[in-house]
């Protein structure tokens, strides 16, 4: 009786074990993501962007080329990158502190520039690495380190609606966002994210795939109830779909309407 | 027949495969591993009906999933 | 090839491209926006590419992914723009990666003025950014030295893998001079391929990782005395500097570097007219400097001049070179005003009176 390996490790992930905390679903994205790269047979000429946060030990964990780059600044690299190599497959995985926070500008205009890269942005509310922070996408309420009485809106604003910024650009790109609390909503993620670097090796345009992710440690809760803490807190914030293609019809700019009375 | 693989010493015991397995085979033991987590087992192979919703949902590439002879997939993935 | 008039930051930007740099990342400020104007009407017609960044640290860190990537690739900035790119220039030295960066200085601090200065000294040659790294500073005093001393940096860079600063002023990057760009140009540095760039692993080689994090003490430590090991080599082989007039006696010598330089060498005619002995010593490389060679050409004089366009800089590094071995005067101008070769000239025969006393009283 033949016997086939149906599930395993993809090539483009490195046979090590990770330092994340455990549940953290960080490792779920990576394997996606390497599951891609696998399937569209990009792996051997991908070079992703590993910047601060507690992924920046994923120039360990691919078995592509890396570079490591400063808190905020992956886009930039990335354009660095592929302007210098367009042959290059470039992907920046980048987390919600230094996407959203340090590295705003880097993102909105490597975007508005439309550089043909993908953007891998996992957005777990809270800064990881440090020690569970308040991130620009902490929820209101939700208690961080540095807002030990819940996120004050009135302090410190609204969370930011990373895809939703993204997809008001002109410039056509990929936006969507996903998320991988369940095996389900892992299964969309990875289609999203197949639709994102398939769009870059078509050099079509720029892609960003925002992933909602959980963070057990610094939320304070087991892995199980964090999944279930994305489903019931995080989604209904950060609706999940795509909110720009590059084929889509460009929103009109037009003011928002008139309240009445 | 379906079989699930659980690399105990990757295995982090976080219990999502646990969670997210809809025949409920799965379970942590009693031992820890290398690193002092006590790590996932299948309780009831049996019972597997190989949807490898276990496999998706592990952070850590610890589940591998093999088949003897052939093998419906429920989806695409 | 002939000569032609150009204006410093264009001849900085068309060395980049003879140096056969394909790409700059850079943005807007003044007194440096010819080089980015250049080169973004430039670069297309070689091929090259062409990106404003959104900000210069974005565009530090836009040549730290080019040159991880094993191209050669330059940016330019002034003074508050460099500022900016220190955390940048920080991790290309950390992760040994080869870049050249261009500072026109302008006046500081803060936003300051647009015209010339040399306030940046420390900054460029004692580190801006955090950590033990250093920049290999060339300081050109004209347009054609900037254009020559540019195609080197992109050869010392790559040889050494380190960030190579060519440090000019408003002056170097605004006026114009004649410069020639020989056509054939051999590297003035032994150079061989990019083995260590990320360009995708291609399955056939282990993959490359361009990174300056190391979690583990003792191999950062053991990272840090390799980037010394570095710079001392670079300390042992590419001082350069000139002495001008130090073949007849001197009794001053006067220490600048860059366009202030220029101004003390007519000073200097000035002098000679009038009989006084007086002397240039000019460094070049600002790092590593030219301690031992200094010493040199104080030994016959009597007293040291440093020029600056600054509060006093390069003078800390003269002290060190001469170690009290001499009385050291400063002349320094600072805010964009210049110094004028009447006022060098001046000071120099205050200095010689001042030294004709104290022999009466001696």
């Amino acid at each position: 009786m033949v016997e086939t390996v149906v599930f395993a490790r993809p090539q483009a992930l490195a046979p090590v074990p990770t330092h994340y905390c455990p549940g953290c679903t960080h490792g779920v994205i990576h394997r996606l993501v390497a599951e891609v790269l696998d399937e569209l047979g990009l792996a051997q000429r991908t070079v992703g962007i590993a910047p601060v946060g507690c992924s920046v030990l994923a120039y360990n964990y691919f078995s592509t080329d890396f570079h490591e780059a400063a808190h905020g600044r992956a886009p930039a690299v990335a354009t660095g990158v592929k302007r210098a190599r367009p042959d290059l497959i470039v992907f920046a995985y980048q987390g919600d502190g230094d996407l959203a926070s340090i590295g705003m500008a880097e993102i909105v205009h490597c975007a508005n520039r439309g550089e043909k890269i993908t953007v891998v942005f996992v957005n777990n509310a809270i800064y990881g690495m440090t020690g569970g922070q308040m991130a620009p996408t902490t929820l209101p309420g939700q208690v961080a380190t540095t807002c030990p009485l819940g996120r004050d809106v009135s302090l410190a604003g609204y969370p930011i609606r990373v895809a939703e910024l993204l997809a008001t650009l002109r410039t056509p790109a990929f936006v969507a966002r996903a998320a991988v609390h369940t095996p389900l909503h892992a299964v969309t993620a990875k289609e999203m994210l197949r639709r994102a670097f398939r769009y870059q090796a078509e050099g079509t345009c720029f892609s960003l795939v925002e992933v909602l992710s959980t963070c057990p440690t610094n939320w304070g809760m087991p892995p199980v109830e964090a999944t279930e803490w994305v489903e019931k807190n995080m989604v209904p914030y950060y609706p999940l779909g795509v909110f720009k293609t590059p084929e889509g019809v460009d929103r009109a700019p037009r003011p928002a309407p008139a309240e009445e009375g | 027949m379906p079989q699930i693989l659980i690399d105990r010493d990757l295995c982090k015991g976080c219990e999502l495969c646990v969670n997210a397995c809809p025949q409920k085979i799965l379970a942590l033991g009693q031992e820890i591993n290398a690193k002092g987590y006590f790590f996932a087992s299948v309780v009831e192979q049996k019972r597997c009906i190989g949807c490898r919703l276990c496999c998706i949902t592990c952070p850590d590439v610890a589940i591998q999933m093999r088949v003897s002879g052939t093998m419906y997939h429920y989806f695409a993935y | 090839m002939a000569k032609k008039l150009m204006k410093g930051c264009e001849a900085i930007g068309e060395a980049a491209i003879k140096a056969g740099c394909k790409l700059f990342f850079g943005y807007p400020i003044t007194p440096q926006n010819e080089i980015p104007e250049y080169m973004a009407h430039r670069l297309p017609q070689v091929g090259g590419t062409f990106v404003q960044a959104e900000s210069e640290v974005a565009a530090s860190n836009m040549i730290y992914g080019a040159a991880g990537s094993g191209e050669r690739v330059f940016t330019s900035s002034s003074s508050p723009g460099i500022s900016l790119m220190q955390e940048g220039i920080s991790y290309i030295a950390g992760s040994e990666l080869p870049v050249v960066i261009v500072n026109i200085m302008r006046a500081g601090p803060g936003l300051g003025g647009i015209l010339p200065s040399q306030s940046d000294y420390f900054q460029a040659t004692k580190g801006g950014g955090h950590g033990d790294y250093r920049l290999l500073v060339l300081a050109p005093w004209s347009v054609q030295e900037a254009a020559d001393l540019v195609q080197d940096a992109f050869d010392l860079a790559d040889y050494y893998r380190n960030p190579v600063m060519v440090l000019g002023d408003g002056l170097i990057g605004q006026m114009m001079e004649p410069v020639e760009f020989r056509a054939e140009r051999t590297p003035c540095k032994p150079l061989s391929p990019k083995a260590w760039a990320a360009t995708g692993c291609n399955g056939d080689r282990p993959t490359n990782i361009i990174n300056s994090l190391f979690l583990d003490p003792e191999v950062l430590e053991r990272h840090n005395q390799k980037l010394k090991a570095k710079y001392d080599l670079m300390v042992r082989d590419e001082v350069r500097c000139a002495a001008y007039g130090t073949d007849r006696p001197y009794e001053v010598l006067i220490v600048a570097y860059g366009t202030v330089a220029r101004v003390c060498s007519t000073a200097l005619d000035d002098l000679r007219e009038d009989g006084v002995g007086a002397a240039l010593f000019r460094p070049i490389t600002l790092f590593p400097f030219p301690y031992a060679e200094l010493r040199a050409a104080a030994e016959t004089a009597r007293a040291v001049l440093v020029v600056e366009l600054s509060t006093g800089q390069m003078i800390e590094d003269v002290r060190l070179a001469l170690e009290g071995s001499r009385p050291i005067h400063f002349l320094g101008r600072q805010g964009g005003m210049l110094i004028s070769p009447e006022a060098v000239a001046e000071r120099v025969n205050a200095i010689c009176a001042g030294l004709r006393a104290e022999v009466r009283h001696g």
